[in-house]
């Protein structure tokens, strides 16, 4: 249809060749589209641990779900068509459901087909989903020096957590798991790293696998002195802190005292800056 | 060889070759159409045959284990993650079959091109489905798996009404268009570092769809139907999908074929009204056959609606030995 020479162009031939055209475009185009929301960074999402820096992410990630399958407590989350390119890219919304690394063995890396959640890490601490912010420390139950009591979000959330004294193996919803604390801590005292820590600490690391042990704090709370000069207690987070978002999620405050960034430094441990 | 490569050029988008010059036909074949056009108790046996069948539509069987098989796959998808049975996890772009690593040829592709890095589980994935699907065909995967192929399908039954009553016309395109579609996504894929065509593919929308929950993706599912049931007939399939014309590369030389029989022929034409490509079928027209038993190009999906339809079973599954493929 493209060479028609100097002979008579047969008229119908031509209407196909041009409505062709127009199809081409209106195809190509739409799929452009899909730039817009990510060049446009529409969605700051948290990815799932071992996610690549955001723009491998996207190229790797084969949009397959397999890390949404593995994930005992359901934190992993498919993208809609309104993210472009990010369309069937897994993220979590901490708040909603965060990665409490119940798994172990970080089991979406392991399903991941194409190293979109890389390969190379093996521990919780490894991974570099993003870092906690306290972005309102005014609003903190620690800092206004209040305890804590009940169900952390309330009788309707649905969200759930591993707690080792009550089952070792299987998450429960968070709403089961009332508390009463004195003093509100439950950002450290939930936090994935710390209860790592802690079972190091006493000499009980997960199998007996030093390896399992992370090198660093990630959240502590520490006292500061306010206007009238008294001592509060505040979430401070710590070079630990890979942005699995639990201390997000379970911040009985609304709306929340702590957020996850997920821009920060993600990915940068492991893989060179391309 | 001439055979094979014409099936790779009707594949990529070339008309079919034109009638065969007297001089080139084998005089078996001219004694054939001899044979046929004299032995008139036949034709007009198949003649009551067919008006028989005009008014008694006999079921398509194939068409119906077909849906079944498709159906069937993609429920297993579904039932793997939704009732924990982990037989079938993942979805068609990449998935674990009782733990063995499969990946969709087109979708490895856009991830290998994109992000320049094959990991050795996409590998194995992809060279599984790469011998599976050589096996059984290629493009069997368009008609016998894939999810927007059977609503496609359901969107031709109800674009064909329309068009007996005259509502709409089918508005055909330059099949060469899908080629180029092929090489401009690989090529996005390949500069942009973004695996582009993953974002409109109705292949990955629909089977995340029905695993993981509806979206606004569908929407775009929707249109693409919308349009074949009121502009083009199958257009997404025959003019576009970079998925089919994959699979169709694959299958050039698969042991599995419909192949053609002109012996028992009649040039009826049924097996053309009800093709999803019926370039292929172009052997079939009175007077183009080049040989005796002709093996239909690489673009046929192997749905066997031609073997349903034909009133005299000249068109047959074959499975064929690696000695005669080429």
């Amino acid at each position: 249809m493209a060479v028609q020479g100097k002979r008579a162009v047969n008229p119908q031939a031509r209407r196909k060749f041009l409505r062709t055209l127009v199809m081409g475009a209106g195809l190509l185009g739409t799929a452009l589209l899909g730039f817009i929301p990510v060049l446009g960074r529409w969605a700051q999402r948290l990815r799932p641990p071992g996610a690549l820096q955001e723009k491998q992410f996207l190229a790797a990630c084969i949009k397959c779900g397999q890390c949404v399958q593995v994930c005992p407590v359901a934190a992993i989350k498919l993208a809609d068509l309104d993210e472009g390119f990010g369309v069937g890219v897994p993220y979590i919304d901490a708040r909603a459901q965060a990665c409490d690394f119940s798994c172990d063995g970080l089991q979406c890396v392991l399903a991941c087909p194409t190293g979109a959640l890389t390969h190379e890490l093996n521990y919780s601490h490894e991974t570099d989903m993003g870092i906690a912010q306290v972005v309102s420390p005014a609003t903190c139950l620690a800092v206004q020096g209040r305890g804590f009591r009940g169900q952390a979000r309330g009788a309707d959330f649905a969200g759930m957590l591993r707690y080792d004294a009550v089952d070792r193996w299987h998450p429960i919803p968070v709403r089961d798991h009332p508390y009463d604390l004195e003093l509100c801590d439950l950002c450290v005292r939930q936090c994935p790293i710390e209860i790592r820590i802690a079972q190091c600490v006493a000499g009980a690391p997960p199998s007996g696998d030093e390896r399992q042990c992370p090198p660093q704090h990630a959240i502590e709370l520490q006292p500061v002195v306010d206007e009238s000069g008294v001592i509060r207690m505040q979430p401070v987070i710590l070079d630990g802190c890979v942005g699995c978002g639990v201390c997000a999620m379970i911040c009985p405050v609304e709306p929340t005292v702590i957020v996850i960034d997920s821009s920060e430094s993600r990915g940068a441990a492991y893989e060179p800056v391309a | 060889m001439s055979q094979l490569l014409d099936s790779v050029a009707e594949l990529l988008g070339r008309e079919p070759r034109k009638k065969p010059q007297p001089d080139e036909i084998m005089p078996e074949i001219v004694a054939i159409h001899r044979d046929k056009h004299e032995d008139k108790s036949r034709i007009e046996k198949i003649r009551i045959e067919m008006a028989h069948k005009a008014q008694h539509a006999a079921p398509e069987k194939l068409r119906r284990k077909r849906w079944a098989v498709l159906i069937l796959v993609n429920l297993l998808f579904v039932l793997s993650f939704q009732l924990d049975i982990q037989m079938l996890e993942g979805a068609l772009t990449a998935s674990r079959f009782v733990g063995f690593h499969m990946a969709d040829l087109n979708s490895a592709l856009q991830v290998m091109l994109a992000y320049k890095h094959v990991v050795i589980n996409l590998v194995i994935g992809t060279a599984t489905v790469f011998i599976g699907w050589w096996l059984l065909g290629g493009r069997t995967f368009c008609s016998w798996v894939c999810p927007y192929h059977l609503l496609a399908e359901w969107a031709e039954i109800v674009h064909q009404k329309l068009a007996r009553k005259r509502l709409v016309k089918d508005h055909p395109f330059d099949r060469r268009a899908r080629t180029w579609f092929w090489l401009i996504f690989a090529m996005l894929a390949l500069v942009s570092g973004y695996t582009v065509f993953e974002t409109i593919s109705p292949t990955g929308i629909l089977s995340r769809a029905l695993i993981y929950g509806p979206g606004l993706a569908l929407l775009w599912v929707l249109l693409l139907l919308l349009f074949e049931i009121f502009y083009s007939r199958r257009a997404w399939c025959r003019y576009a999908c970079p998925i089919g014309l994959t699979y169709g590369v694959v299958g050039v030389l698969s042991p599995i074929k419909v192949q053609y029989h002109l012996e028992s022929c009649f040039h009826e034409g049924e097996c053309r009204k009800v093709c999803l490509v019926p370039h292929v079928l172009n052997t079939v027209i009175k007077g183009r056959a080049r040989g005796i038993d002709v093996d239909i190009g690489a673009d046929c999906t192997r749905c066997g609606r031609c073997v349903d339809a034909c009133p005299t079973s000249s068109l047959t599954f074959r499975f064929k030995g690696l000695g005669d493929l080429l």
